[in-house]
């Protein structure tokens, strides 16, 4: 079961956590993850952009590849565009599997995938100035450790 | 008859506009010569991608884009 989402509205985990998890009978395990806008550094607002024709396919191309590769029984990948303010949720990923070390792994690869490879763009506003954000060495270092 | 390029994240700041109509057909000289020196600059950079009509380009120096098409400058992203 794939659940691939972009939201303009507020992403709220535990609505789309329960229903995914009722949607997978039978699983042996699920692992959640889910990422918040940090308030760090005077953060007041971030704002993500995408492009519409690339952005959601890639992300269900990506649930496709997690379902193979961990041998999933489902995937929920939601992910926020548009403003957020500190403490929101931006990203959502959850895998269901038959055993545990699939479903954290999944999660995991998920998100080094969407921090590194994923058709978003990121600014935030500090001391009421935008600042673009860009791409950071690490997540590229992160995004590389699954490569084989 | 139009190809319309789409600015993306940090582009759109440059080009101060987010998208703009071109006559088509257009390639990879062209697009070059449409969006401007500064946006020119950013598309040599290896890191910054071309996508058209919905497809990331592997060679974007290969550009073809035909009536209708969309053109994309996609800069490094940085998401999630």
């Amino acid at each position: 079961m794939q659940d691939v989402r972009l939201l303009a509205a507020p992403l709220v985990p535990g609505s789309l956590i329960g229903s995914f998890t009722n949607a997978n009978p039978g699983l042996g395990g699920v692992c959640t993850f889910v990422g918040e806008v940090r308030g760090e550094d005077n953060v007041e607002a971030l704002e993500l952009s995408h492009y519409e024709p690339l952005t959601l396919p890639s992300m269900e191309e990506l649930a496709d590849r997690a379902i193979v590769r961990f041998d999933l029984m489902g995937i929920l990948i939601a992910h926020r565009i548009g403003m957020m303010y500190p403490g929101e949720p931006i990203v959502c990923v959850s895998a269901a599997a038959k055993h545990r070390r699939g479903a954290i792994d999944a999660v995991d690869f998920c998100m080094d995938c969407l921090k590194s490879a994923a058709w978003f763009w990121k600014r935030e506003l500090r001391g009421g100035v935008w600042h673009w954000i860009e791409p950071r060495a690490e997540d590229y270092a992160d995004l590389a450790r699954w490569k084989k | 008859m139009a190809v319309r390029i789409v600015f993306v994240g940090p582009l759109r700041d440059i080009a101060g506009e987010e998208a703009r109509e071109v006559a088509a057909p257009l390639n990879w000289a062209g697009l070059l010569e449409a969006v401007g020196a500064e946006v020119a600059q950013q598309l040599g950079e290896e890191r910054v991608n071309v996508a058209c009509a919905g497809e990331v380009l592997t060679d974007k120096t290969t550009l073809q884009a035909a009536d209708g098409d969309e053109v994309a400058l996609l800069p490094p992203v940085s998401g999630g």
